[in-house]
């Protein structure tokens, strides 16, 4: 049902290029900040970042060594569920492929924890293949704790909960396990192309 | 991180304006009768979607400032400068008007009297909207929760709810702060700066006393209280926050 309010015209934003604003979203030159908690401030050298397969095999990184990996720079839009969409961001991060060179079968999904107790969870699909990165880097300055530093994930072609800030570890399994967002009321998957903002969209 | 677990799709429902109550001179109450209304929790949001006349539509999120109340629900928009739909909803909208939401969203930023205290509710500017769902509720539902009530304002004028509060402060475990940053009316009993360490140390539950905090304001506003209440010795999981940014809407 196409449901007319009376009186509304809006305003479209015609300088928006066709194509890259999902629908419902707007595109805002801000970088708003979303966090359910206080910002953990993690020193480098209490920072770490683990990464578990199915089969319980740990690879551990702390902030020189996950330095020393292969980064590459990043220029994507990213869309919140809130309804801003903000285009040609730039990062500087690690490939998770990166992280998981040499491991055939991950586990078909990931649950991201956070410093902080923040938790999401994705298909390995949607992480791996060139679509998501741990980064430490936006617009050419290290990450602020605000917006997730030191490192957070980029996944960019879902809602940017699933880019969840304060990264520390990332746990494969077969099993698929619930977020804290999905928890509440968000969709699992957060296509925004599909406007999956909440559970069953 | 425990809070309220929802699974349950949401539909869009038409809702009808019923009153409109300017609160200050940039914002204003919406208080909405919605048949299809499944119910809410203080602190959550909703959804609104305006369409025109030639299928254009704009969505936004705005925090719901009433109590569970059935088919009843109130939401409070702040003018955001050149915005799209707060000015729409501020200058055009009329009792009567008709628009869909849907909602309610979010399970962790909300409170219940089933959750307990003390209640500490921090606010700034419009960020006091869910606190004020918050705080009706403790007193609608009649529940002796001790909350402690901390908001800032620019300036007497921009104090949303002022009248309401004002009477709130006379109830029995209920304590009203407000802080006018920028100007201040002379005799003014409250503090007049912006929210620091001594004046939660004045004016919050202290950390001994394992209050849960709700923080909800602009992205400094909360960046700020939040890092002090943890310095403070907050437990971050008792620090619950919502912030805003300048792009409209309810973040």
């Amino acid at each position: 049902m196409t449901f007319v309010t009376r009186g509304f015209r809006g305003r479209r934003q015609t300088d928006a290029p066709a194509g890259r604003v999902p629908p419902g979203q707007y595109v805002t030159e801000d970088f708003p900040v979303l966090s359910a908690g206080p910002t953990p401030r993690i020193s480098l050298e209490d920072w770490h970042l683990r990464l578990v397969d199915k089969h319980g095999n740990e690879r551990r990184w702390d902030w020189a060594r996950f330095q020393a990996l292969e980064t590459e720079t990043i220029t994507v839009d990213i869309h919140c569920v809130t309804k801003w969409s903000k285009l040609d961001t730039t990062w500087q991060g690690v490939s998770v492929d990166t992280l998981l060179a040499g491991i055939e079968d991950p586990g078909a999904h990931v649950l991201i924890r956070s410093f902080g107790g923040y938790t999401t969870n994705l298909p390995t699909a949607d992480v791996t293949g060139g679509k998501a990165w741990v980064v430490f880097d936006y617009e050419g300055k290290p990450l602020t704790p605000e917006h997730g530093g030191p490192a957070r994930l980029l996944v960019p072609h879902l809602y940017f909960w699933k880019s969840a800030k304060w990264v520390s570890d990332l746990e494969f399994a077969d099993v698929d396990r619930r977020g804290f967002w999905e928890s509440y009321g968000y969709h699992n998957y957060g296509d925004p192309w599909r406007e999956q903002r909440y559970t069953d969209d | 991180m425990a809070g309220t677990e929802i699974h349950r799709r949401l539909k869009w429902v038409v809702a009808e304006v019923v009153d409109l109550i300017d609160e200050t001179p940039s914002v204003r109450s919406i208080v909405l009768f919605c048949p299809d209304w499944p119910g809410h929790l203080a602190g959550q949001h909703i959804d609104i979607r305006l369409t025109a006349e030639d299928g254009y539509q704009a969505q936004r999120s705005y925090s719901i400032a009433s109590p569970p109340d059935g088919e009843r629900l109130t939401i409070t928009v702040e003018r955001v400068e050149d915005g799209e739909v707060s000015s729409f909803l501020l200058d055009e909208l009329r009792i009567g008007d008709r628009f869909e939401i849907r909602g309610p969203i979010g399970g962790y930023f909300v409170w219940d009297p089933d959750l307990g205290g003390p209640l500490q509710l921090i606010g700034g500017g419009s960020g006091v909207v869910p606190l004020m769902a918050m705080l009706r509720t403790r007193v609608v539902r009649g529940s002796s929760v001790p909350v402690r009530w901390l908001s800032s304002h620019r300036s007497y004028d921009e104090i949303i709810y002022r009248e309401e509060l004002d009477a709130y402060s006379r109830l029995d475990g209920v304590e009203i702060v407000i802080t006018l940053t920028r100007s201040h009316p002379e005799g003014w009993p409250g503090p007049t700066r912006r929210v620091d360490r001594a004046m939660l140390e004045e004016h919050a539950w202290a950390a001994e006393d394992r209050p849960l905090c709700y923080v909800c304001g602009p992205t400094g506003f909360v960046e700020t209280v939040a890092d002090t209440l943890v310095e403070l010795g907050h437990p971050a999981e008792r620090v619950r926050t919502e912030r805003f940014g300048p792009t409209g809407g309810r973040l």
